[in-house]
């Protein structure tokens, strides 16, 4: 394969025809282009390529009709947009959320206290939500396990010592780990946002078992997970109205901040890149021309030699 | 252009100036430009950002 595709492309395509060769190429009839045969070869491998690219576009588009599940709807995000920064006071409620609600099933295990220093609260602040939860520390000098009161360095303790304990708790189901559930399922925080407020009835002829719920949003439709945002389920440190959208919102915010810390950053990284590579293009556009100066000015005159 | 001159006598022409003036351009360069890309950011996320909001929880 390789070697046909060198054969194809290699020899001609890769010659160094010098500065005026192009041009002497396009303008001379002696020099030869391509083979019929490389043509119907190249245009051949060209056609095939773009139908599979299509045909598994199409495949892509036909599996995502399929499901029976509801597609959540794109919400406006405050961090949308190549230079929007997330909305760190949301990011700061959504925090309050887990801590009042999900915190209860869910663990975070990858955030630790001191990821929270200024993005949401100050050290002072951080330093008190740490101080808050009891963590399991040892052994000591008697080789015994302790708890202690957090530090900075400590990242978001479990609700349950392990997966078993977790799902004995939930009716067999293990109530994931959130701290990149955001980029883990098929539409970030839209899909977070839709699960959390599209609790509903379940339709006519959908089964539940023990303790399952009906969600649009959830493959499947039956999820172990009971509805738990309500107007005022959380408290708002900052006086804003706790109502079930408002929560889902704030909570979906900090899940993607949780998945993706470093998104302000980026959109920083945006912004450099763009003034920097535009900087660079205009560089490049003056080079060429400077170069090709000469080239496309110039007149070729050819005087043949008589013979007579 | 007898700026340009000048410049290119006075500094272009030794190596020693020369990579003196790559040197101390990079440097006041990149600090305006940050400064610029930082402030831009700041400008189009305003009240977004930790240091806008964080007087808001004394
Ligand atoms: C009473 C315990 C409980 C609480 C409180 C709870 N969850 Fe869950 N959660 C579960 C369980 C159990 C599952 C697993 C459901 C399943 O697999 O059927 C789950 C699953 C999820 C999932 C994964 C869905 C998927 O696509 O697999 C997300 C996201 C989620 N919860 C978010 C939250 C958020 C956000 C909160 C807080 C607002 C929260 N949960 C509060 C028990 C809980």
């Amino acid at each position: 394969m390789a070697a046909a595709v060198g054969r194809i492309c290699g020899a001609r395509l890769l010659k160094n025809y010098g500065i005026v060769g192009p041009q002497v190429c396009q303008l001379s009839t002696s020099t030869q282009g391509w083979t019929r045969n490389r043509k119907l070869l190249l245009s051949t491998l060209g056609v095939v390529g773009g139908g599979v690219g299509a045909l598994l576009f199409a495949l892509e588009q036909s599996v995502q009709a399929s499901g029976s599940e509801a597609h959540p709807p794109h919400q406006p995000w405050s961090h949308d947009g190549w230079f929007k920064s997330f909305d760190h006071a949301s990011v700061r409620r959504g925090y309050e959320v887990y801590k009042q609600v999900c915190k209860a099933c869910h663990s975070l295990q990858y955030i630790a206290f001191r990821n929270l220093v200024n993005v949401t609260h100050s050290e002072e602040q951080a330093k008190a939500e740490a101080a808050e939860v009891m963590i399991k520390d040892g052994p000591d000098e008697e080789g015994n396990y302790f708890e202690r009161p957090g530090k900075l360095s400590d990242y978001f303790p479990s609700p349950y010592p392990n997966e078993n304990a977790a799902r004995a708790a939930n009716n067999g189901a293990y109530p994931p780990d959130l701290s990149l559930i955001c980029s883990g399922r098929k539409g970030g925080e839209d899909y977070i946002f839709a699960l959390l407020t599209g609790y509903m009835e379940a339709p006519a002829g959908i089964v539940l078992r023990e303790g399952q719920n009906y969600n649009p949003y959830f493959p499947g439709g039956a999820i172990s997970m009971a509805q738990v945002l309500f107007d005022e389920a959380a408290e708002y440190s900052d006086g804003t109205p706790a109502t079930a959208s408002q929560l889902a919102k704030d909570v979906a915010t900090f899940l993607r901040w949780c998945s993706e810390p470093e998104l302000d950053d980026r959109r920083l990284m945006t912004i450099k890149a763009i003034g920097m590579f535009s900087m660079l293009a205009a560089v490049t556009y003056y080079f060429k021309r400077h170069k090709w100066a000469s080239i496309k000015s110039r007149k070729l005159a050819y005087k043949p030699v008589s013979k007579k | 252009m007898s700026m340009w001159a000048t410049l290119n006598r006075n500094v272009f022409k030794r190596t020693s100036t020369f990579a003196l003036a790559i040197a101390s351009g990079t440097f006041f360069f990149e600090r305006t430009f940050d400064l610029v890309s930082n402030t831009l950011f700041e400008r189009i996320n305003k009240g977004k950002l930790w240091n806008d909001i964080k007087d808001k929880y004394e």
